[in-house]
């Protein structure tokens, strides 16, 4: 039952976090001085296509752009009546992209589960790299084994992420004969799901989730590592060792263990490196995530689409870090026993 | 080594009863903290090389015109693309001291690319303290020397040329001046918001407290890039370099302040309730004499080690914002200006010194890495590790 009201306890912040969070994008999308529509009537105003302005002024008056700041905002969230009633992102209308002359809908759509599935392969990446190399580092600690692998892990943090894409990319067809480009095969695109594209699509995420894991993947191996250090020069251990308990036991079989914890609770640290990271990979790679639509619309000013898509990458990692919390709480019964804060 | 006849092993060595008061060394307790770090920071090597190359870096670059052959934005028309060039020392066996080969760009019409040809026959000698193009030496006058340049007639490209004929190896040393200070400017801004927030939510607590920790929490848990992206957005168009690079390096530094902030909030909430505060405070000390004489040196040396660690994601955020073309903008240098250029597959493939910069780029963070590793081990003199 504790776990059930932790649950509804996290799941209540993560919503008040997630309308302040709505708050700022929105503050930050109005940011730059003018906005889409005045820069489009200028053009039309100079290039003597006057008669396009008056759709221009009918979208501005569609979306409420007409309004003081405060009272867009709440329409755009759906707290506020707009023109159609209440009809905002709540309700599940996110608006209309200037840019594309398109529902911002249509254009996301599918960009949102290819986003959150390379988010997700990331994650696993990182967790299936991290968790054996880790444990490894520390286990054979101070010998070449845990030299290398720190060293991989520096190069990881250090390396730029979109040039080790492009160059992994190159590299990756020129040997392996891995796919270029996007997340499936072209004839794939807007077909029903079918065993080929899955197998299209896995093979076309190797190269971005490697890219996107890799630093995270790094990080994360070298906080297992000194957790586990932490807790193998610990007596306990002595005294296994001492019973003549395996090696390979005496690893796993507790310390291991009681390292996994932060593991789990680093996700919150990992997760918006790891989108972050994603977004960047997918304008390099040209994957149909909402990345390079994000990047368009920042650079047009197309301020629903870019800030529905910032407000969409603000929840993803909102979720991942309210699900390690609740992972955590089920992981380890002090924190749930111990009572929160106070 | 003697044997008493009752068969003890007794040490030859002549007796000190103060040995065992000496062998902890002594003198180190009295040594201020400062020289206490500075001999644990010595023995971890490689954070010391990697102090050592920072600060040759960061010296070197008011002097960067005179140190490299070409100016920045120096156009070559005749060797687009030139690959690098070798300098060598010894030509038909005999030794001639620096030289490179010319070379002249043949076009190859059936790929559309330059193929460079080497003159082998006549080795182009170095020259030391030549003239070349002006640059603003320290900002302050014009000079035209440079520390070495190819003789008339002959080009030393190092790491190669770009597509408008630029020198990369010149490039890249100017682009250090703003790919280096971005996180220095940065880290000042964060560390100003960090220090001011982290300390007044420390220091009332309460409800400025809750509030503070609200805030860093929401800030924190927001995936960097997408927000950079959106703020440098906002970045006027026709504001010129300088003012775009200054904001750039303030929008790296506003998000960097959250974590930040978190740490002196702790150790201000852990501190206050030392016993050295409390007697300060007993002694008549006002708040703001115990905050800066008592509570910030303890860990002031704590936030310039995760100030080192954060520059380098500054850096990294730098490049990144210049490559999506969102940062900064020709005709400034900066490496993520210059990887701007290697954007594509082709170049990849094809002139693979055009992604040279993110050498550099690896190299700096790394050594900002090992410097930050180095100075947080050696943080705590009195601790054995």
């Amino acid at each position: 039952m504790l776990i059930l009201r932790y649950s509804i306890y996290r799941f209540i912040t993560m919503l008040a976090t997630l309308v302040v969070v709505s708050a700022l994008v929105f503050f930050i999308m109005n940011l730059p001085p003018g906005d889409y529509l005045s820069n489009l009537i200028a053009e039309l105003r100079a290039t003597g296509q006057a008669d396009g302005i008056s759709k221009v002024e009918f979208l501005r008056v569609e979306y409420s752009l007409d309004q003081p700041l405060w009272k867009q905002y709440l329409i755009w969230m759906g707290f506020w009546p707009g023109p159609h009633g209440f009809s905002g992102i709540i309700q599940g209308d996110f608006g209309w992209s200037f840019e594309f002359d398109r529902p911002v809908a249509e254009i996301v759509g599918g960009a949102l589960w290819l986003t959150v599935l390379v988010n997700v392969a990331a994650v696993l990446f990182v967790y299936l790299v991290a968790l054996p190399l880790g444990v490894l580092a520390a286990a054979k600690s101070k010998t070449w084994v845990d030299y290398t692998s720190a060293f991989v892990g520096y190069l990881g943090l250090a390396t730029p992420n979109f040039l080790l894409a492009l160059i992994l990319f190159y590299y990756g067809h020129k040997y392996l004969n891995l796919p270029i480009g996007g997340l499936m095969a072209p004839e794939f695109e807007g077909q029903p799901m079918s065993p080929e594209k899955i197998k299209s699509v896995l093979l076309h995420l190797i190269i971005p989730t490697f890219v996107i894991g890799t630093s995270g993947a790094a990080a994360m191996m070298q906080r297992l590592r000194a957790n586990l250090l932490d807790e193998l020069s610990k007596p306990y251990v002595d005294t296994a060792r001492a019973k003549g308990v395996p090696p390979v036991k005496a690893i796993l079989k507790y310390p291991f263990r009681v390292s996994l914890n932060p593991f789990v609770a680093d996700i919150g640290n990992l997760l918006p490196s790891l989108v972050s990271g994603s977004v960047l990979v997918s304008v390099v790679l040209g994957l149909q995530t909402i990345g390079p639509a994000l990047l368009t619309a920042l650079k047009s000013q197309d301020q629903f689409l870019a800030g529905f898509i910032l407000l969409f990458v603000a929840a993803l990692t909102l979720v991942g870090t309210m699900i390690s919390d609740v992972l955590l709480v089920l992981l380890d019964p002090r924190i749930r026993f111990g009572g929160r804060g106070k | 080594m003697t044997v008493l006849p009752n068969n003890h092993y007794v040490d030859d060595a002549p007796y000190d009863p103060d040995e065992d008061i000496k062998s902890l060394d002594r003198p180190d307790l009295d040594a201020p903290s400062w020289l206490l770090i500075w001999r644990k920071f010595k023995r971890h090597k490689l954070g010391l090389w990697s102090g050592i190359f920072l600060l040759v870096a960061y010296l070197s670059l008011p002097f960067v015109g005179f140190l490299v052959p070409y100016t920045p934005n120096e156009r070559n028309a005749d060797h687009l693309y030139a690959a690098p060039q070798m300098v060598r020392l010894f030509h038909e066996g005999s030794f001639i001291g620096p030289y490179v080969y010319p070379i002249t760009a043949e076009a190859d019409l059936e790929n559309f690319r330059w193929n460079y040809v080497q003159d082998r026959e006549n080795p182009a000698r170095l020259e030391y303290f030549c003239e070349g193009d002006d640059y603003n030496f320290l900002g302050v006058f014009r000079a035209d020397t440079h520390l070495f340049c190819a003789p008339e007639g002959a080009t030393v490209f190092l790491w190669g040329a770009d597509r408008l004929g630029r020198d990369i190896f010149s490039r890249i040393f100017y682009g250090a001046q703003l790919s280096l200070t971005v996180g220095l400017i940065g880290i000042t801004v964060s560390f100003i918001l960090g220090i001011t927030i982290g300390g007044l939510a420390g220091y009332f607590g309460g409800r400025t407290d809750w509030g503070v920790q609200r805030v860093i929490e929401v800030l924190r848990s927001l995936p960097e890039l997408p927000l950079w992206l959106a703020l440098s957005a906002a970045v006027p168009s026709h504001w010129g370099p300088v003012a775009v690079f200054f904001v750039i390096s303030i929008i790296l530094g506003l998000l960097d302040w959250p974590g930040l902030a978190r740490a002196v909030r702790s150790k201000f909430l852990a501190l206050r309730e030392e016993e050295f505060v409390r007697a300060a405070e007993m002694m008549g000390a006002k708040p703001n004499r115990i905050i800066r004489k008592h509570l910030l040196p303890n860990f002031a040396s704590h936030l310039i080690a995760s100030a080192m660690l954060s520059i380098p994601a500054m850096i990294l955020g730098e490049t990144a914002l210049s490559f999506l073309g969102l940062g900064l903008r020709a005709p400034a240098v900066s490496w993520g200006v210059m990887l701007n250029d290697a954007q594509n597959l082709a170049s990849i493939e094809i002139y693979p010194w055009t992604a040279i910069p993110m050498l550099p780029v690896i190299v700096v963070v790394l050594a900002f890495n090992f410097l930050g590793d180095g100075l947080r081990d050696s943080l705590d003199p009195y601790s054995d590790h």
